[in-house]
């Protein structure tokens, strides 16, 4: 199976060019990916952590979050 | 204000996808640059990697987004372009609206970028994306790469590259 494709534009002379990935960049590509992935989980994992500290702090203060806002304004 | 807008180059992706859209040997002549591009994916990904002079790394970025219902934000420390083109499951023939302006990218500071970032699946949502960037390299950029995260950029997804001068 073929490698995948990039387009390379040359701005110095306008040509387009279509070549396939080197293992290099597919793997720099696969990298890149994981990093991304794993930001994302810690995000959802960090958001989830706050939430549920939130309603932990909403239980111990006897309020809804509706009411928690109105501290607010 | 800048005022001058002058395409250096455009590219539309054909039948067989790109894995990649790379614009090379950009002219150090303007003040700034602006790629506007518009994407969508073969897969389920919704988002790409921007990588200057072929690094990918050095960047990091806050983001700010929302989908209609709800809103958020988040730093990151990569260079993936969150929320940049539309998922293959997403409305057919739709294709995400991006602009990245980088500013003095010839000079010899870090390079900072802003970006925005739109797109929407069968009027029921859509997500936009804000965010603030740097790359953290003093080198004058002449490389400006967006790569595909897992898969290809659809035929029809297009990017296109201005400079912009101050003149």
């Amino acid at each position: 199976m073929p490698n995948p494709t990039k387009v390379i534009i040359d701005c110095s002379t306008g040509e387009v060019h279509e070549v396939e990935l080197t293992a290099e960049e597919i793997q720099q590509r696969e990298d890149d990916r994981i990093a991304y992935e794993a930001a994302k989980a810690e995000e959802a994992t960090n958001a989830a952590l706050k939430a549920e500290q939130k309603a932990g702090l909403l239980a111990r203060l006897g309020i809804t979050a509706e009411e928690a806002e109105l501290l607010l304004v | 204000m800048a005022n001058t807008f002058e395409l250096i180059s455009s590219v539309t992706v054909g039948s067989g996808g790109a894995a990649s859209i790379d614009f090379t040997s950009i002219p150090a002549t303007y003040t700034d640059l602006c790629l506007v591009f518009s994407l969508r994916s073969s897969d389920g990904s919704d988002y790409c990697g921007l990588k200057f002079n072929n690094s990918s790394s050095s960047f990091s970025s806050r983001q700010i987004y929302g989908n209609g219902s709800g809103a958020g934000s988040t730093t990151r420390s990569n260079n993936d372009l969150t929320g940049s083109q539309t998922p293959s499951v997403y409305t057919s023939n739709v294709f995400s609206n991006n602009a990245i302006y980088i500013p003095n990218y010839t000079g010899s500071a870090n390079k900072s970028y802003s970006r925005d970032s739109v797109f929407e699946n069968n009027g029921t949502n859509a997500i936009q994306t804000l965010e603030a960037g740097i790359w953290s390299n003093t080198s004058a950029i002449n490389q400006v790469t967006l790569v595909h995260p897992s898969a290809t950029f659809v035929q029809y997804s297009t990017a296109t590259l201005y400079g912009v001068s101050n003149a």
